[in-house]
């Protein structure tokens, strides 16, 4: 399998606190992947270092073979890397609709000059970018709220938006920051089939942070598992589980109870 | 026909009623329309960057007197050269069309050099140093000598009439809004919402910040040509941080990212003063007590509504 994003020994300090600590992980095409860990164990700040937010104070982060250091967040955007966000960001005072649309400008046939002139060209271009945003919407049942404003949504769809979000700018690779937090079990089970089915559809990589060890056990393919900043265990959902290390910093003893807790 | 194209073409029809029909209206009344139309085409451009990309620039009189100035040296300066001492109207309108692009022009390009370093800035900075930029740009018109220096420039020649002012608020609310309600333009929006979201779905938010700065400065030299061959001089003090502010209450008051509010509100804001005009002194406490109450009562702007689905 082809590798999508390697990380290479990446490490950020913030003042003296090292939130990742020499990190060495890969994702190839079309994988799905978990991030887990305790609170405070530096999974955020993993994506905050994939999507340019931070630049690593030591090692690498590159995606097909290209070192991302130096990038733009949204020029790493353009080469392919989505994220969602661990404390929902939409655009308040957009509509739905116009949140996903928005996210389409990547692709954008028309120049910005366009929008004054508007011959036939550009209103093709915008039609075509309302049907695709239209038929993402579709695909996560969020067209009944086309035209409401975003932040009226119910808590879970607004997460769904901004996954729908995600998927306007073409990603190959998803990041995906607690999308179940708040969600209760049956959106949780209709969250996980939906992630399948967008990695089969788009052909998408996905990296998955998550705390409900019901979604992460039973979406991922394979999981890395991060204490201290450091990674200490990577493996199948299984091995995770009998982990001693895993067990012991994060999921208890006792982890059945974990697992139907969260 | 594109809708906002029609409505463009009406627009620029109704302007050239009006002025066919300026003989039979009364001077005061078409001079009050001028003013009114300058504050419109200030506050609608301004409005692009407080009120859709939500960067709080307070420079915008600053940019009106580079199009002033600039716009009043080509027909001061080079129109006799060109065309004679006594042109004809055409050659006039002409002059004077040029001139206003120029003057448009370089306002634009003095908002791209302020921009670039200073919308790296947040809030109060940003307003900070857009202030700071208002005050240098008066500061130097006031030692320019050619221009006139302190006591300002005189014998501009009257060449702004109801047509060009109507022709130009028209052309203003057309390129905002048309700029703004499309898949570009929703990129403002979100860089006024959220800057991290922003950028993480792939839109270059100084860059559009950018943008939206030299727009709006574009359309603040064309207003300060307007104003100032409708004045016929010009003086640096007119164009200090209280006009700046000035044209700030009418974004807020019409509700920022609302193109047509902010036109109400530019009404409202230029007519109460003429109203209030008859009680002299009292006038500015009265304006500044309004403006109080106003703020008070409808904090989220007075004329923010929602017209059906499109957001203005
Ligand atoms: N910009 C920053 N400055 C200083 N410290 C930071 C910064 N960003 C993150 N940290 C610290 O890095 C550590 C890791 O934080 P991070 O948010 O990545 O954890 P997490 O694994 O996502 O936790 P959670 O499960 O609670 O979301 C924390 O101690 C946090 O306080
Ligand atoms: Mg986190």
């Amino acid at each position: 399998m082809a590798t999508l994003l390697q990380l290479h020994q990446a490490t950020i300090r913030f003042g003296g606190l090292t939130a990742v600590n020499a990190v060495d992980f890969t994702i190839g095409e079309n994988e799905l992947c978990g991030l887990i860990g305790p609170n405070g164990a530096g999974k955020t700040t993993v994506f905050n270092l994939i999507t340019g937010v931070y630049q690593p104070t030591d090692g690498t982060v590159s995606f097909r073979g290209r070192n991302l250091a130096g990038l733009k967040v949204h020029s790493i955007v353009e080469l392919g890397i989505a994220r969602t966000f661990q404390n929902i960001r939409l655009f308040g005072s957009l509509s739905v609709f116009d949140n996903v649309r928005a996210a389409c400008n990547l692709h954008r046939g028309s120049s910005p000059f366009q929008t004054l002139v508007r011959l036939a060209s550009y209103q093709g271009d915008e039609a075509a970018i309302a049907r695709r945003a239209e038929e993402l919407l579709d695909i996560f049942n969020l067209r009944r709220f086309r035209d409401a404003p975003a932040k009226s949504l119910p808590y879970g769809e607004q997460r769904r938006l901004e996954i729908v979000r995600c998927l306007a700018t073409k990603p190959q690779l998803l990041l995906l920051d607690e999308p179940a937090a708040g969600m209760n079990p049956s959106e949780k089970i209709e969250l996980i089939r939906l992630i399948q089915q967008i990695k089969t559809q788009f052909g998408l990589s996905i990296l998955l942070v998550e705390h409900s060890m019901k979604v992460v056990m039973g979406a991922c393919e394979r999981i890395a598992v991060l204490d201290y900043g450091m990674k200490i265990a990577e493996g199948t959902p299984a091995e995770i589980q009998r982990d001693r290390k895993v067990i012991e910093a994060y999921l208890g003893e006792d982890h059945g109870t974990n697992l139907s807790h969260h | 026909m594109p809708r906002p194209h029609l409505l463009l073409l009406l627009g620029f029809a109704f302007a050239a009623g009006i002025s066919a029909l300026s003989d039979r209206i009364d001077p005061y009344f078409l001079d009050v329309m001028t003013g009114i139309g300058i504050n419109v085409i200030l506050a609608v451009s301004l409005n692009l960057v407080n009120g859709h990309t939500g960067q709080f620039s307070l420079g915008h009189a600053g940019f009106m007197a580079v199009g002033a100035y600039l716009s009043a040296a080509v027909t001061v300066f080079l129109g006799p050269r060109l065309l004679g001492d006594e042109p004809g109207l055409v050659a006039q309108n002409a002059i004077f069309l040029a001139a206003l692009v120029a003057g448009g022009l370089s306002a634009a390009f003095a908002g791209l050099l302020v921009g670039i370093p200073s919308l790296r800035l947040k809030g109060d900075y940003l307003a900070l140093v857009t202030l700071g930029f208002g005050e240098i740009i008066r500061v130097i018109f006031q030692n320019v000598e050619v221009l006139g220096g302190a006591l300002g420039l005189n014998g501009i020649p009257y060449y702004t009439n109801i047509f060009w002012v109507i022709g130009f608020v028209v052309l203003t609310i057309f390129v905002i809004i048309c700029v703004v309600n499309s898949t570009y333009g929703r990129g403002f929006i979100a860089t006024h919402d959220d800057e991290i979201a922003s950028e993480a779905i792939g839109l270059n938010t100084t860059r559009y910040k950018i943008v939206a700065f030299v727009i709006g400065a574009f359309f603040a030299g064309i207003a300060g040509g307007l104003y100032g061959h409708f004045k016929m001089t010009i003086t640096p003090t007119g164009f200090d941080f209280t006009k700046s502010i000035e044209i700030v209450v009418m974004v807020i008051l019409g509700g920022m990212g609302n193109t047509i509010g902010v036109v109400l509100a530019a009404v409202l804001l230029t007519l109460l003063p003429e109203v209030l005009r008859p009680i002299a002194e009292y006038r500015m406490i009265l304006y500044s007590f309004m403006l109080i109450v106003l703020m008070i009562l409808r904090p989220q702007g007075l004329f923010n509504f929602k017209f059906g689905k499109t957001r203005f």
